[in-house]
């Protein structure tokens, strides 16, 4: 399948063509990867993976508190944008956030101290799952109330053309966090300024217990801006090279003063909305469906496989070197210290 | 070396469930993301799921067990190349690699109820005793009226910041609704002054966001009243992100425009907010009730690294007051003024409450009555202590302001004064305020809802006991 599929699929050039209006089903043309891109795009979703699968697993022993809400299934979105994206880029999502830090290159270990409330967290033990920030990285929040970085976001992209700094604000939110106010607000600014911001909808299906269908009253939210012009299109969110070359044409647009996208991922998540759902709105066969035919990370597994680029043992190695990370990172996350008493009084104000 | 599955937590408050279900039994293999059991709480079913790859060498709890402690290991993984005798190693009292499970052990709850060891209760810092700049001997004083004032001093801090721009609706071409922006929009133009849609929440988000990055914003509310479809903003997103992120990011911003009743507009436009703003921590809030404190404190508030709610008034907006011609005038955020000394009772009020409170003042003067007024300009942080040093010289105390009285910046003046002042105190603390309805049209019941100098003066005779 993959063999085949790296012989048919077509290159960024020619996919020229985009529906207006209408509902645009079809992705740009997936551009195959590299060995290094296959490998790299590998690594950092694993990360990702057996990140939350250990913070899934300290939430259980009661280590991480409050909510936690997990990544696994949409990996391949955060990852692929960032493979597209420029350093100077920033991002900016809603509560489930780890992903997205892990996809910047923060600290595992400053990501999962902020989990378990301890000082060495990205803050302080201040913030928690849900807030956690980092200037240096780009990483503009962690937000916790629905829809709120839509409009944080355009603020990015306005600072970003202020500054002429040519560089875009990637602004991720949930099919849920489609249906607020706001988010149109932010839609009509952006096209209006020509703002430099990608939206990207991580149309996982459901928001918390209600799907799509029975949330919204059009369910191709890759069209949600063509009212204000602001062309979109449906990105198959599970696999990383779409995913990538949809971000490339994204982020082309932007940079070139022509102002916002939209890309509307179709992903998956596999766990509850948070740890305490039991997820009784979907069956187990869709979950599983999705599981072991979609998977982004079996994906490009197999085609490193069937292309002979990595054997078994070196994806092994790698898995090996992902859960060592991880590992020292729940370490951490356990041995670090909760923040001081001090610290209740302090970053309230400078 | 085995792993041990332990018994999850569903919540942070779970300490016990039933094992309703294994899905997988003894020899079948699992993959992470295999789901292994069910677990059931009185809230809710979930399923577990495995962590690690591997074949389930035994299992320890029986399916249909109740009340399984969280954190008791449920089942045993063997790893690849391990087979059971390895079960028998792990029985022994060894150390896992994983990190968590190795130190909970049995039966303990305590994993999932982490003893908090108990903290001394921090003390709040006190705030910086700031005070008024030196106006040096001689500088002259200009009248200006509040709406120049405010205009003259978003131009001064743009001029001297480039990062500093004003959005809002009709700021730019239309220059101001109530005309505060007059002249920006040629001086500094459309990069600078920006024309938003109708949009309040939308571009409250917007000039956050661009705060976090590092730009200074000046977002103009036509009158605050339309403020509440942004108040979200205001609060989740500005005030709390430096606590949030652990002091890595804030949002330096301001927030300004008409605040509280205006005349014959009726019960939704006029509303006074600062008790609102008050109550929220990692916000300042400022309530200018003069030129000179509209200037002064306007500056401050741009160059403020923090969110600032700078509340203005649109009665007060053309009226007149003397103001210091220099060069830079900057007033400390979070002091107040004493506009008038006196003897026999302390008046204290902010923003327009003022005019009811220098008013009646002036009465009280002419009939052998000394107040003292002081006039706070800033509600959070608030000056209590130039309240308080008051109080202990007058030993009365009267409040003015035209928001509700329900846990109003009033309210919280009398708590904090009688804290701090008690023995002082000889009468009780009375609160002239808005009366707790909404506001009404008809000219005569809008007068009724507002506060008079005749009440002031009242509420001054009842404490003095003097008719």
């Amino acid at each position: 399948m993959a063999a085949t599929s790296r012989k048919t699929t077509g290159t960024r050039a020619k996919s020229t063509s985009r529906s207006k209006g209408g509902a645009a089903k079809a992705s740009p043309a997936i551009v195959d990867f590299t060995k290094e891109q296959e490998l790299e795009a590998y690594r950092h979703m694993l990360l990702i993976r057996r990140f939350e699968e250990k913070a899934g697993q300290l939430y259980g022993m009661g280590l991480i508190g409050g909510f936690c809400h997990l990544y696994i299934g949409q990996e391949a979105v955060v990852v692929g944008m960032r493979m597209a994206s420029k350093d100077g880029d920033q991002m900016i999502t809603g509560y489930r956030d780890h992903g997205h830090m892990l996809a910047m290159d923060m600290d595992p270990k400053g990501v999962m101290a902020e989990l378990t409330g301890r000082r060495g967290g990205y803050s302080k033990g201040k913030g928690g799952s849900m807030h956690m920030f980092s200037k240096e990285k780009q990483f503009y929040g962690g937000h916790g109330i629905v829809g709120a970085q839509v409009s944080l976001g355009t603020g990015l992209g306005f600072a970003n053309r202020y500054r002429e700094n040519g560089a875009v604000a990637m602004t991720f939110f949930g099919d849920g966090a489609s249906n607020q106010g706001q988010v149109y607000e932010s839609f009509n600014m952006a096209q209006l300024w020509k703002l430099p911001v990608i939206y990207v909808i991580e149309n996982n299906k459901y928001g918390m217990g209600t799907s799509v269908e029975r949330a919204s009253a059009t369910t191709d939210l890759s069209q949600r801006g063509a009212s204000f012009g602001i062309p979109g299109e449906q990105v198959d969110g599970m696999d990383v090279r779409a995913v990538m070359a949809a971000s490339e044409k994204a982020l082309e647009h932007c940079r070139s003063g022509k102002g916002p996208y939209i890309l509307e991922m179709i992903t998956y998540r596999y766990r509850g909305h948070s740890m305490s759902d039991p997820a009784k709105y979907r069956s187990k066969d869709e979950v599983q469906k999705m599981r072991t035919e979609h998977d982004p990370i079996e994906q490009v597994r197999k085609r490193l496989l069937d292309n002979d680029w990595a054997s078994e043992d070196d994806l092994k190695a790698i898995d090996k070197k992902v859960r060592e990370v991880v590992a020292e990172s729940a370490e951490f996350a356990q041995s670090d210290p909760e923040p001081d008493a001090s610290e209740l009084y302090t970053d309230i104000l400078l | 070396m085995p792993i041990e599955i332990l018994m999850p937590a569903l919540s942070p408050t779970m300490e016990e469930g039933t094992l309703a279900k294994w899905v997988k039994k003894e020899g079948d293999s699992v993959t992470a993301g295999d789901v292994i059991a069910e677990i059931e709480t009185d809230k809710a079913t979930m399923e577990v799921e495995a962590v690690d790859e591997g074949t389930i060498g035994k299992i320890l709890v029986e399916e249909g067990t109740e009340n399984v402690k969280v954190n008791t290991p449920i089942a045993m993984l063997l790893g690849e190349g391990e087979d059971a005798s390895a079960l028998d190693a792990a029985s022994a009292p060894a150390k896992k690699d994983e990190p968590a499970s190795a130190d909970t052990g049995g039966t303990e709850t305590a994993a999932a109820a982490p003893q908090t060891p108990v903290y001394a209760q921090p003390v709040a810092p006190a705030p910086e005793d700031a005070q008024d700049p030196d106006i040096p001997e001689g500088t002259p004083m200009k009248t200006s009226t509040v709406r120049e004032a405010l205009r003259d001093a978003m131009a001064e801090e743009m001029r001297r910041d480039k990062d500093v721009f004003l959005m809002g609706e009709e700021v730019a071409e239309y220059q101001g609704a109530y005309k505060i922006s007059q002249g920006l929009l040629d001086e500094f133009g459309p990069k600078r002054v920006i024309d938003t849609p109708i949009t309040e929440h939308g571009f409250t988000g917007l000039g956050v966001g661009a705060a976090m990055a590092g730009l200074r914003p000046i977002v103009e509310f036509m009158t605050f009243n339309f403020a509440m479809q942004a108040i979200d903003q205001i609060i989740n997103s500005a005030a709390k992100t430096l606590y949030m992120s652990g002091g890595q990011m804030g949002a330096p911003i301001v927030f300004r425009g008409a605040n509280g009743a205006a005349a014959r507009v009726g019960a939704q436009h006029s509303q006074d907010y600062a008790s609102w703003y008050a109550h929220v921590p990692g916000l300042k809030v400022v309530q200018p009730y003069s030129a000179a404190d509209a200037k002064g404190l306007l500056k401050a508030a741009i160059r403020d690294p923090n969110p600032v709610v700078f509340l203005e008034n649109e009665i007060l907006y053309g009226q007149s007051f003397e103001i210091p011609d220099m060069d830079d005038f900057v007033l400390p955020i979070g002091k107040a003024k004493i506009e008038r000394k006196g003897s026999d009772v302390t008046i204290v009020s902010w923003g327009i409450g003022m005019t009811y409170a220098t008013k009646a003042a002036d009465e009280l003067a002419s009939q052998g009555i000394s107040a003292e007024v002081i006039n706070m300009r800033s509600i959070r942080p608030l000056d209590i202590d130039t309240v308080i040093a008051s109080v202990k010289k007058t030993g009365r105390l009267v409040t003015v302001e035209e928001a509700y009285p329900m846990c109003s910046v009033s309210s919280e003046i009398g708590y904090q004064v009688q804290e701090q002042a008690f023995d002082w105190l000889d009468a009780p603390i009375l609160r002239v305020t808005g009366k707790d309805v909404p506001m009404p049209y008809a000219a005569n019941l809008e007068k009724l809802a507002l506060p008079t100098v005749a009440e002031v003066i009242d509420a001054v005779k009842a404490v003095t006991y003097t008719d």
